[in-house]
């Protein structure tokens, strides 16, 4: 069964920052770096993002490669000019508390789950 | 169709406007959703690769009916060998642009498989100029 980005915010328990109005995207697949050309190259159309980094070109790389959210994990500081850019561009930002490797393996077995 | 953009080298905060400008742009068209993807991902790098190394440039869309070409020029330190700046992992970005994520030395290779011609040429101490083209 597919779900959207708003079942998954809560099942997960992220917060969602930016792009409200998109949460009924539904992702797939994820990918998870901090670095930006091998998000460019490698991530596909429709994923989740998974990054530490939270400054404004995670927007531009999220908008371009059409991905379905960012999750900025670590509870990472996200600047309010990174917040705009990402509304104006309907870019949805998730935020986590917890660190990328646990946020992967959550995210992991619940993608899988869905799956079966 | 023809589109220009002016690219601040340092400016990482509009860093990527233009090649975002660009992909709106041609989505309007009648491009394959893929073709429209390879080309954001080409110009994005490219943009980005003026505003990590170079102090300005410029870039050049002609956007045909069967095919868009872009020529990125600016004005900078130049490559001083080509051969080895398009292997992937080698990159001379500053540590303040690695931190940000860039720099992983995949924007060159980035572009050639992206796209379906690139010829990249410079003058050291002078600037670089690219030009891509992917056939619709």
């Amino acid at each position: 069964m597919e779900k959207n980005l708003k079942q998954l915010a809560n099942m997960l328990e992220l917060e969602c920052l930016t792009g409200k109005e998109n949460l009924d995207r539904v992702p797939h697949g994820a990918y998870s770096s901090d670095l930006l050309s091998d998000v460019m190259g490698n991530a596909q159309k429709d994923m989740l993002w998974i990054t530490t980094q939270s400054h404004k070109n995670i927007v531009a790389v999220a908008s371009l490669k059409e991905l379905s959210a960012i999750i900025i994990v670590n509870g990472r500081k996200v600047g309010e000019e990174v917040l705009e850019a990402a509304e104006s561009e309907g870019v949805v930002i998730l935020f986590s508390e917890i660190p990328a490797f646990e946020t992967a393996g959550k995210l992991y077995n619940y993608l899988h789950d869905i799956e079966k | 169709m023809k589109m220009q953009y002016f690219i601040q080298g340092g400016d990482f905060s509009a860093g990527g406007r233009a090649s975002t400008e660009v992909k709106s742009t041609i989505k309007q068209f009648n491009i394959p959703p893929d073709k429209v993807r390879r080309i954001a991902v080409a110009l994005y790098e490219a943009e980005m690769n003026v505003v990590a190394h170079a102090y300005r440039g410029t870039m050049n869309v002609d956007l045909r009916p069967d095919f868009i070409r872009v020529v990125f020029e600016d004005e900078g330190p130049g490559i001083e060998d080509i051969e080895k700046a398009m292997e992937e992992g080698f990159s001379t970005a500053s540590d303040k642009v690695r931190q940000m994520g860039f720099g992983a030395g995949m924007g060159l290779p980035n572009i050639k498989k992206n796209c379906d011609e690139m010829i990249l040429s410079s003058i050291p101490g002078k600037g670089t100029r690219l030009e891509i083209k992917v056939v619709f």
